[in-house]
Order: C-alpha cells, then structure tokens, then sequence
C-alpha cells in the first residue's frame, strides 16, 4: 500500500478551517456524543449545530472508561451506552451529518477503534463520508497502524497537545497531525470553566513554531464571549462540555433542548468572528 | 534489595542479547506486544519524569539503602516463609510453603510498592500522593507511608468497595488520608482508577500517582514489579534453605498482578519452576460474573496500557466479578499477558466458592485467616498440588492477611445468626 506523506493528502477539517479563516473568523468546532439522549436526537442536534455555524462537527463515540471527560461528558456517554449505542450507530450518525456538508471528526477513545479493526474503521469512515478522527489517548508514539490506515484513506488525524508538552513533542504531534492539531487549554478534564486557561495562548504560538498549520483550543470553552477570546489567536475553537449541557435537561423535553443548542451555538458562532 | 539479573552466557553482547535469553531482563515499555503507553498526551511529560526518576533511583545506592531501611524497619522484610502441612494434606500430600506478606506492616505486599514510589515522590519534589484501592489495601498502604514521609494524600474507591470493604476506608481515614467514594461506571476499581487518572491530569505539578499494581502506563508495570520482586527474591533463596532445591510450582492470585509477578519474578529463569497465576473465576467462566481476565478476555487498551482485558464486540470494558474486591478488575498487567503469551507461566480461574472453601480450610488447620484474594492461590495450589504428586513442593504468595474480609466470610459462611461452621 503507497504511503503519501500527511501534507500530500487534502484534509477535510482543515479545508473547513481555511474557510472559516477567509470569511475572518476562527473555525467553530463542535462536540457532541452519539447517542445522548438518543441516536436519532443526538443526529439532530449535530445537524442543527451545522446550520448554526459550526464549521467541523466532532461525534463522540461513546467509551466506558472516558479518562479525559468530566462530568458532563461521562454521564452523558454512559446514558448513551447505557440506552444501547454501538459502534456502527456512530458510523451511522457520521454519514447523516455528513451529508450537510460540514466536515465530521470522530472523537474516540483508542480501545473500540483497535477493537473494530483501525484499517476496517478507516474503510468504514471514510465510506461514511467522515473526515478523519480526534484521538484523545492515543499519542503519534503509539499510532502507527492508524498513521498508515488514515494515509490509505486520506482521513485527518488529529492527536492533542498540552501545556505540559515539551518542544520535541510539540514537534512530534504537529508533524504527525492532518487537519488540526488539539490544544488543550489547562491541564485536566472536558468541562466547561469560567475562564480559559492563560496556558492556551503560549500553547498555541509554541506549537505553531513547533511546525503546526493550524491549531485549535479546546477544554473549557463555554460561550461566545470566550470564543472571542481565543480566535484571536488560535485557528479555530472547540466546544464540548457546554453543548452537551444544553442536552441535558431535567424535564426531558427534546424540542425544548435543540432550541437551547442552537442559541448557544449562535452565540458561539458570532464570538468567533474575529 | 538489588536484584542482579541473572548472569548472561559469557561473550553475550549488549542488552538485546541478554533481554533475549533472560526473560528476568525484559522490561518496559513494551513486554512483546503488550503495554505502551496509550495516555493523553498531557501526562507524557510525568510518565516520563517517573521514568528517568525511577531509573535513576534504582541504581542510587543511596535510594537502596533508604527503601531497604525501611523495609527492614518498617515493613518488616525479610517476611517469613510457613510450611502448611495440615494444610497441604489436602493436597494430595504435596509440600506446601506460604510466602507470608499477610505479616507485612498493614497487612499485605502492597507496601512493598508503595514504600518505594512515596520515597521517589519526595524525590522529585511532589507533596501530594493520590492512589486507586480496591480492596482498600493499597490506599492503606499509601495512606500509611503518606502519614510516615508527609505527603498529602487521596484515595479514590469505587463506591462498592468502600461498602463490602468499610473497615479499610476507615484505617484510611485514621491515617489522615481524604478517601474519595467514586460513583461513575460500575463504581469499583477500574473506576477508581479513571478518576484518579483525572485528578492526575488536572494535579500532576504537585501530584505523583502511585499506582498499585502492575497494569497501567509505561512506567508503571515495570518499576512496580522491580519494587515487588523482593518477594521472590527472598522466597526463592528461603526454599532453597528450607528444601535444598527449587519449588516445582510457585502459585500467587492474580488480580492486576503486582503479588503475582513478585513472587515470579526471581523464578523466571529457572525453567523447570512452573509459574502459576489463580484469576478470580467468580461465579465461574461460564457466566458473565467473573474477572478470568487471561483465561477469556482479549488483547486490548485499557488504562493506558495493551493487555488482555475484559470487553465486548465494541470494545467497551465488561463489568468483572469476584467475591474479592482486589481482584474485581477487567484487565491485567502486560508482562503476565506476555508470559502466558510465550507459554512460561499459565493463569487459570478459581471460583468464588472455591476460593471460599480453601478461606476455611487455611483458617481451620493452620490458624491463619488469609486474605480472600490470597485465598484463590491457596484454592490452586490444593489443585497444584494433586497434579503434581506427594514430594512436589509449592511456593504460595500469602498476599495478605484476612482481618478486612472477616465480615465478607462471616456472610458467606452465615455466622453471623450463631451457626458456626462446620468442619
Ligand atoms: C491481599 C491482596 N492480594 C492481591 C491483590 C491483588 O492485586 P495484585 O494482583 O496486584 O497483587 C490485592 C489487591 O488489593 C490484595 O489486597
């Protein structure tokens, strides 16, 4: 199988960022799990958040053992499983909005990727008409059966860097990365915070001199205000924990919750006018 | 404590070469194509810290000397070797010696771990300590040597365990420790351990993780395993003195696998030794309750590491069973995924009942109330013990001592209305 190098393969996600950037503003990218509260629930919302203004939507594939969530997320996730979620309804869910035009990352803890097959899951993806996948715990040290299955299928990949990542790693993961490259901007757990971390900036200007194109800010974004904040700086902002909330509402009332999501994302999306 | 490897064939060349014939001299991070390190990228940087510490330390006589201190003043190592032979009749006339780190200060081998790794927190200039229980054991141990060097600690316990192992969270809390009840997932130990790696993510400038068994992230199974394996090391020199020749078979619980590599470590090279791993078989491996982790798990990720775990099609980690808390974990380290792998040592499940029973027969006619974990290597080394014949001589890692699980045996043994048992 040829092997193209990672800057040869067009990116889905970082052609939705250059977008963005060409009508002045950063990129919004948006989190959401398959399968909170339900399957056909959680593909509209991610539909809806489309026709808000974001720019890359990340699908969540639910994971029992999700190290890097909060709250927010875990308790979402495990209802998701809970309620039956697998694998191909994640697969399913990436062809529905994918089918608006925006450009759709899995976010996938390592074990149910490895588990379905990583080539298998790369075929599969890419016929779904995915862009490629966000991997929050799996670094380019350990990927090289995904470098060579997302190479084959021309999928981003997009692996994370930290504030406590040192320039050599900083270097490492933007090479290895297509698409984007993840800062996160404190160290710790999705969630959404009052402030975004003060580390955020530094990270972003230190992992662009590491040789990154382009890098976007996730963990703790919670509001247009703050987005604002970051694009000035960064190519695109990541939201989560605070989408996922408006979700979540105690008296259960679907249409009432996907209104809530839109207005966040509207404000999201007029903060990351720059 | 140093722990030479054995010596290599004169004229060995290098490292690789004598990794190659040494299966003593394997070590992180990768044990064939078990292990690694599949972590957010934000503890890289302390897993690396750990890694140059730990590798520093080891050869430090200095560090040496300090942990051998302690262990001999503290711990109270060298632990004792017991001959069973009330016991072993039950076992088909086989020789039967307990490796007893039920005498160990706080009751188990974890110490021997966590003494080691509150030492190189304090070395690399961290003031706070968090740990994962279980059982409850680890986190006294950890507790315990964060009351003795000064160290801040916290200890995340699945709910569950803090309900069916209420006298440990109690000795926790004594010892001045904060013990968190963790309510996620299936609120136990893999639980447990998520949220601590979350607080490590969030704390890991003032914070060392001191992980409690041999699973987890290149460093952890390793350096571990080097702070347990004076177990075996003591062990096989105390057969030797004892019998006049090695054991036949060495037999340790398996749960994440930091007693059982302990025990196996100083024996890996001796071929004709067998190496025997006991998984908690819970309701039997034939249901779904159980934690037989090698016996019918697969190859996958789990806690930042590759190894057999428990899973379903999806990969998402399966709910394991024991009726002992300490080995109610989906997963195993990845040395002992590779040992069974290349066929040197083997891992077999024992049932809660089986375990149960050999509880009783230990307490009956030795006088010693053994932990429910150690309780499954007793339960294999009876089997052992009958497949190898009268004169064959079994080492058994008496892991930890039985006073946590009094509680648990008094239901199961329904001496709680008067009853008694019968013999
Ligand atoms: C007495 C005892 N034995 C065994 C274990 C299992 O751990 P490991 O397999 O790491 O030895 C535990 C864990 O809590 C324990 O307390």
């Amino acid at each position: 199988m040829s092997q193209p190098d990672a800057a040869a393969v067009p990116s889905r996600s970082g052609a939705a960022i250059d977008a963005a950037a060409a009508r002045g503003a950063a990129a919004l990218v948006g989190y959401l799990p398959v399968g909170f509260p339900d399957v056909d629930t959680s593909i509209a919302a991610a539909r809806a958040m489309v026709a808000e203004g974001v720019d890359v939507v990340e699908l969540g594939l639910p994971y029992s053992d999700p190290g890097m969530d909060g709250e927010v997320i875990q308790d979402a996730v495990q209802q998701a499983l809970d309620a039956g979620t697998r694998t191909r309804h994640v697969l399913r869910a990436v062809e529905e909005v994918a089918a608006t035009g925006a450009a759709v990352l899995v976010m996938s803890y390592w074990n149910p990727i490895l588990r379905y097959g990583v080539e298998r899951f790369s075929r599969d993806l890419a016929a779904a008409g995915g862009a490629g996948l966000i991997t929050p715990d799996l670094i380019p040290d350990e990927a090289g059966e995904w470098l060579a299955a997302s190479d084959a299928h021309g999928l981003d990949r997009v692996f994370l860097v930290a504030p406590s990542s040192t320039p050599e790693r900083l270097k490492r993961t933007a090479a290895a990365c297509r698409g984007f490259v993840y800062a996160a901007s404190t160290m710790g757990v999705t969630g959404a915070r009052a402030a975004v971390g003060a580390r955020a900036e530094e990270l972003v200007a230190a992992t662009r001199a590491a040789g990154a194109e382009r890098v976007c800010v996730g963990l703790g974004v919670s509001n247009g205000a703050q987005a604002h904040e970051i694009a000035r700086y960064a190519d695109g902002v990541i939201v989560g924990s605070a989408l996922v909330r408006t979700l979540k509402r105690a008296d259960g009332d679907g249409r009432a919750a996907i209104g809530d999501l839109r207005a966040l994302v509207a404000d999201l999306a007029s903060g990351v006018q720059r | 404590m140093s722990a030479q490897p054995p010596s290599t064939p004169a004229g060995a060349p290098g490292v690789e070469a004598s990794a190659a014939e040494s299966l003593a001299a394997v070590t992180g991070p990768y044990f064939g194509e078990f292990g690694g390190r599949f972590v957010p990228e934000a503890l890289v940087a302390a897993l690396d810290e750990l890694d140059a510490a730990w590798s520093a330390a080891k050869d430090d006589p200095g560090f040496v000397a300090e942990l051998d201190h302690l262990h001999r003043t503290y711990t109270g190592r060298p632990s004792i070797i017991t001959e069973v032979p009330r016991f072993a009749a039950h076992a088909g006339g086989a020789r039967i010696i307990l490796k007893r780190e039920d005498l160990n200060h706080t009751g188990s081998h974890k110490i021997n771990n966590v003494l080691g790794q509150a030492l190189l927190t304090r070395r690399i200039g961290k003031t706070r300590v968090i740990a994962e229980t279980g059982a409850g054991q680890h986190g006294v141990a950890t507790a315990t040597a964060a009351a003795l060097m000064d160290l801040e600690c916290t200890i995340y316990m699945g709910e569950e365990d803090t309900r069916r192992q209420a006298l440990n969270v109690a000795r926790m809390r004594l010892l001045g420790a904060t013990v968190v009840s963790v309510t996620t997932g299936s609120r136990t130990l893999k639980d447990a351990i998520n949220e601590a790696f979350r607080d490590w993510v969030t704390n890991v400038e003032s914070t060392n993780y001191v992980f409690g068994t041999v699973a987890g992230p290149h460093p952890f199974p390793s350096m571990v395993r080097d702070l347990q394996k004076i177990i075996g090391i003591e062990a096989r020199q105390q057969v030797l003195d004892l019998t006049g020749r090695l054991p036949d078979a060495v037999a340790a619980c398996v749960g994440g696998g930091s007693n059982a590599i302990g025990i196996f470590h100083a024996f890996l090279d001796d071929p004709g030794v067998r190496l025997v791993g006991f998984e908690a078989g819970g309701e039997g491996v034939d249901t779904p309750r159980h934690a037989a982790t090698i016996t019918s798990g697969s190859a996958g990720v789990l806690h930042g590491a590759r190894s057999y775990m428990l899973q379903d099609e999806d990969g998402q980690t399966m709910e394991s069973h024991s009726i002992s808390a300490g080995l109610d974990y989906p997963g195993v380290g990845p040395e002992h995924s590779w040992l069974s792998m290349i066929g040197r040592a083997e891992y077999r499940p024992v049932t809660d009942a089986e375990a149960m029973e050999a509880f009783r027969l230990l307490c009956r006619t030795e006088g010693i109330i053994p932990a429910i974990e150690s309780a499954h290597a007793l339960a294999g080394a009876l089997v052992l013990g009958r497949e190898l014949g009268p004169d064959s001589v079994i080492l058994v890692n008496l892991s930890g001592r039985g006073d946590k699980d009094v509680a648990t045996a008094a239901e199961w043994f329904d001496l709680l209305d008067g009853k008694g048992v019968t013999a």
